[in-house]
């Protein structure tokens, strides 16, 4: 009599959830995930004259990733100018995450000891820049640490020093400007982490003659650890894949992969080369998100 | 063919996932309710009960069997064609709706006329005594009040049968009792057949004409309050409610020879060999030990209760027993730890249950 | 006098609170410099030149200021109600039902614009609508909205599916036993229950939408520029106070939006 109608219940929920999504799903298929397919393709193929694609087959773009064929010689060796930018992207976006981290754990830990009222307060305050456009950011950024900016004139009525610092169109500025971005990706899964921290562990912690310092290492750090992950990972993959910062702050110097990638649809013109770039790029962020992703339900056990 | 019942369940099964994983939440139940019966369905959480009246209710299917409502099979009808309402236990009220909206949505979505529907809602807030709340919102009304929107919220389509399911039990203990009177007021003014489900015996012997009792999925036993209580099916009814002592013993003659060698009468009905003795602890006596048919037993041990203070003894083979007495005046205790008594069970009190 | 000894206080530890301080000030001197020169009377950025709003009025009698932020806002409010529509129903798809197969694929499709660099997907999209440029000859702001709402979906169906998750399920039970069908109970009781968590999400996609640069600078096509990327080729020449005055409008937009947002999702139940 009823039996089975489990069973079809079952049925009709796939296909109606499929159904309700596919609306979603259609227009991220064109307007995000289908194009990714010809960049693949984009990638094995010849550059055009002036620009676009031959269609003939080549590894040509995968090889130029990292190598490079001497002109006269033929010789081949490793792509300097590629690596430095490769080097400077990966060094870029670690100390970004180093250093958001060292910032955004008070930042957290702070916000989430405030009271219950104005606890939301706070974190409304960190939301708004995490809201707040990215290049309106790396311009206000900008606007500090110019050569005419507030942090050199102050430095300068102080008597600290005696010409202006000339920071912006560095290493350094792309740093500044990247921490400062990227700060609130580290504190809010930070506050995540540290709103469900049971404070009792603490108080546990310090009734068994631990220090401050042997609380936070031994206790609070290992039981928040999700949350460092999850906070790491939002910070270093935007980071590895910036464009703005470094190009508004960098200067032309100093270049990340996300600007070599698009010289190479621009002045470049080597289209091939840009699509394999943009696969090492996205091939980093998915073993980057699967690492997290093997990690986090462990983590998940052992609350 | 006879009388049609209010609701019945014919055999029904119902099994949640597959395989290993496989959980019988109902094993072969069949039960009736009558006509403007208050019916319960007693037992612990996870014995069935709460899956029996979502399978009345419509929101779940039996796996197998039939759930019929005057006679008609409803066992495959959407809950909105069943003329059955429910009042949840987190009273499910719609938190964008105003107090009289909530009470009048049955009747809206069968179509019923404005004006039927205003008078019916105003005659609902008369019945839960709520008139002045029309316009709240339910998150401003107390948890009591929300209580009793929800209660003339599933009356108002004036279904044929009312499931409750366990209404009371997000109330504090006064309130609580309140409503329990409120609910049996409700159901004689209205006359609809209450099928109510709960984990507290108290709340079902109280209230309900019949009920059932039920473990695992199986229905153990269905009867009055006072045949529950009084003449246990089992072991299991007589442990679920109330107190119980249950002595072991073997059937000499019309009498059982327990462990400590004590003979007791009781009503055997024909049964030999090993059984189990069951006895109230309001229904033992405490006498001299030289009294007739008097059980010798030492005082272990004793905890007051207010009213009534509750004796341990020990039976000369060591068997505890357990006797609820009414507390006596302060001073006057003459039945201090250690002391030899006499036992006496009342013949009628004495239930025998199988081995 | 009596010597106070300071309380032991289990929350605190040495220094944070510190960084802390330091860090909301390292997050709001830079924007608060920028809206103040916003207003800044003289015609360098680096001096102050009394209390103006003269910036404002260049811009906003800047033709090609006038043209972006139309764009921005065309642009913005499409994507924003494509992406609402669709992220509402995919969420109605995948919450509050059992397992089906193919969840995780739709799960993943639905959160890979946040997961894919922009750079890669501002380059696929190039590409891609490049050849159908190429196919057509259409080159209106449909390119633009189409990546747009895509990119907005994860945001809109995050708050709606939060929202939804943290619905009490007994409301549809209830309504399902006083007599609405289930077209009723979606009209009646889960859609009015939901519309906080809609309105968030598209609030939401309304932000993002109106904030992004990367896609935008490699979708658009010739004199389609929206503000933020008519302020990113403003950026390239010498900086002007103009763009201050942009950023603040855009900034106090954001700040209203999200106001409106954090209100909207405080309203529980």
């Amino acid at each position: 009599m009823g039996i089975g109608t489990e069973e079809g219940r079952k049925k009709h929920q796939a296909r109606s959830g499929w159904l309700l999504s596919l609306p979603a799903l259609v227009l991220l298929l064109v307007g995000a995930s289908g194009p990714l397919v010809i960049v693949a393709v984009y990638s094995f193929l010849k550059p055009g004259e002036y620009s676009g694609v031959q269609w003939i087959f080549s590894l040509e773009a995968w090889f130029k990733v990292l190598l490079e064929k001497d002109i006269f010689d033929g010789t081949i060796s490793l792509a300097d100018a590629h690596l430095a930018i490769f080097w400077r992207s990966a060094k870029l976006s670690l100390l970004t995450t180093a250093v958001t981290l060292v910032l955004g754990l008070p930042t957290a830990w702070f916000i989430a000891t405030r009271p219950a009222r104005s606890r939301a307060l706070w974190l409304f305050l960190i939301t708004i820049p995490f809201w707040t456009n990215l290049l309106i950011r790396t311009f206000a950024i900008m606007e500090v640490i110019r050569n005419e900016g507030i942090l050199n004139t102050a430095l300068l009525a102080l008597g600290l020093i005696e010409t202006p610092i000339q920071i912006l169109y560095s290493g350094t500025a792309v740093l500044i400007g990247m921490t400062y971005v990227y700060l609130p990706l580290m504190v809010l899964p930070l506050f995540a982490a540290i709103d469900r921290f049971d404070f009792r562990l603490i108080e546990a912690g310090y009734d068994l003659y631990a220090s401050r310092w042997q609380v936070l290492r031994r206790v609070i750090l290992p039981i928040i650890r999700p949350g460092i992950v999850a906070g790491s990972i939002l910070v270093f993959v935007p980071s590895l894949g910036a464009y703005v910062t470094p190009r508004v702050l960098g200067g032309g110097k100093n270049m990340m992969i996300g600007n070599f990638i698009e010289l190479q649809f621009g002045q470049g013109r080597n289209w091939p080369l840009g699509a394999s770039l943009s696969m090492v790029l996205l091939l980093i962020v998915v073993v980057a998100l699967l690492i997290y992703v093997r990690t986090a339900p462990q983590e998940d056990r052992h609350d | 063919m006879g009388e049609t019942f209010a609701v019945e369940a014919r055999d029904a099964v119902k099994v949640y996932g597959t395989g290993v994983n496989a959980i019988t939440a109902l094993d072969h139940v069949s039960v009736t309710v009558s006509r403007g019966e208050f019916f319960t369905l007693l037992g612990p959480s996870g014995c069935g009960k709460t899956t029996l009246l979502r399978c009345i209710a419509g929101f779940e299917t039996p796996t197998s069997g039939a759930i019929l409502l005057s006679g008609q099979d409803i066992t495959e009808e959407p809950p909105y064609r069943r003329p059955v309402n429910t009042v949840f236990q987190s009273y499910a009220l719609f938190p964008h709706l105003t107090v009289a909206r909530n009470i009048g949505f049955g009747l809206e979505m069968m179509g019923k006329p404005k004006a039927e529907i205003a008078e019916t809602v105003a005659r609902m807030l008369a019945l839960v005594r709520l008139e002045e709340f029309a316009a709240r919102l339910p998150q401003q009304l107390s948890g009591g009040q929300q209580q009793r929107v929800a209660l003339a919220r599933a009356l108002a389509p004036k279904p044929q049968v009312l499931l409750l399911d366990e209404p009371l039990s997000a109330l504090d203990l006064k309130l609580r009792k309140e409503m329990q009177g409120e609910l049996k007021r409700l159901q004689l003014e209205t006359g609809i057949t209450f099928v109510f489900v709960t984990h507290d015996q108290e709340e079902a012997l109280t209230m309900s004409d019949r009920i059932g009792v039920m473990r695992a999925g199986k229905l153990q036993q269905v009867g009055t309050p006072r045949d529950i209580y009084d003449r246990p099916a089992n072991r299991y009814v007589a442990d679920f409610i109330g107190e119980t002592n249950f002595l072991t013993g073997v059937v000499e003659g019309g009498a059982v020879r327990l462990g400590s060698g004590d003979l007791v009468r009781a009503a055997l009905g024909g049964q030999t060999g090993t059984v189990t003795l069951a006895v109230r602890p309001e229904q033992i006596r405490v006498v001299a030990t030289n009294a007739p048919g008097a059980i010798p037993a030492r005082i272990t041990g004793k905890v007051y209760f207010g009213t009534d203070t509750h004796y341990h003894f020990a039976l000369v083979d060591g068997t505890e027993v357990v006797a609820r007495l009414q507390s006596r005046a302060q001073g006057e205790d003459d039945l201090p730890k250690g002391v030899e008594v006499g036992l006496q069970f009342e013949d009628s009190s004495v239930q025998v249950l199988g081995p | 006098m009596t010597e106070r000894r300071k309380r032991f206080a289990i929350e605190t530890l040495p220094g944070f609170t510190a960084i802390a301080i330091a860090a909301f000030v390292m997050l709001y001197l830079p924007i608060v410099t920028l809206v103040a020169y916003s207003f800044n009377g003289g015609s360098s950025v680096a001096v102050w030149g009394g209390f103006s709003l003269h910036w404002y009025e260049v811009a906003s009698q800047n033709a090609a200021v006038q043209g972006a932020a139309a764009r921005s806002f065309i642009i913005a409010a499409s994507a924003a109600a494509i992406a609402t529509t669709a992220a509402t129903m995919a969420a109605l798809g995948t919450t509050r039902r059992g397992k089906f197969t193919g969840q995780t694929f739709i799960y993943l499709m639905i959160n890979q614009p946040l997961m894919v660099p922009e750079i890669v997907t501002a380059v696929a999209l190039l590409i891609f609508f490049a050849s159908i440029k190429v196919a057509t000859g259409y080159s209106g702001l449909g390119y633009l909205i189409l990546a747009h709402s895509a990119f907005c979906i994860p945001f809109a169906y995050l708050p709606i599916r939060a929202r939804l998750e943290g619905m009490d399920g007994a409301m549809e039970i209830a309504a399902a036993d006083l007599y609405a069908n289930p077209w009723q109970v979606f009209r009646r009781v889960t859609l009015p229950l939901l519309m906080p968590g809609v309105a968030a999400g598209a609030m939401l996609a309304f932000v993002i939408s109106l904030d992004d640069v990367v896609i935008t600078e490699f979708v658009k096509s010739a004199g389609q520029d929206t503000l933020p990327t008519y302020m990113l080729g403003q950026l390239r020449r010498a900086v002007t106070p103009e763009v201050n005055a942009i950023s603040t409008a855009l900034l106090g937009m954001t700040v209203i939006l999200l106001t409106a947002f954090f209100l909207l999702s405080k309203k529980r139940d």
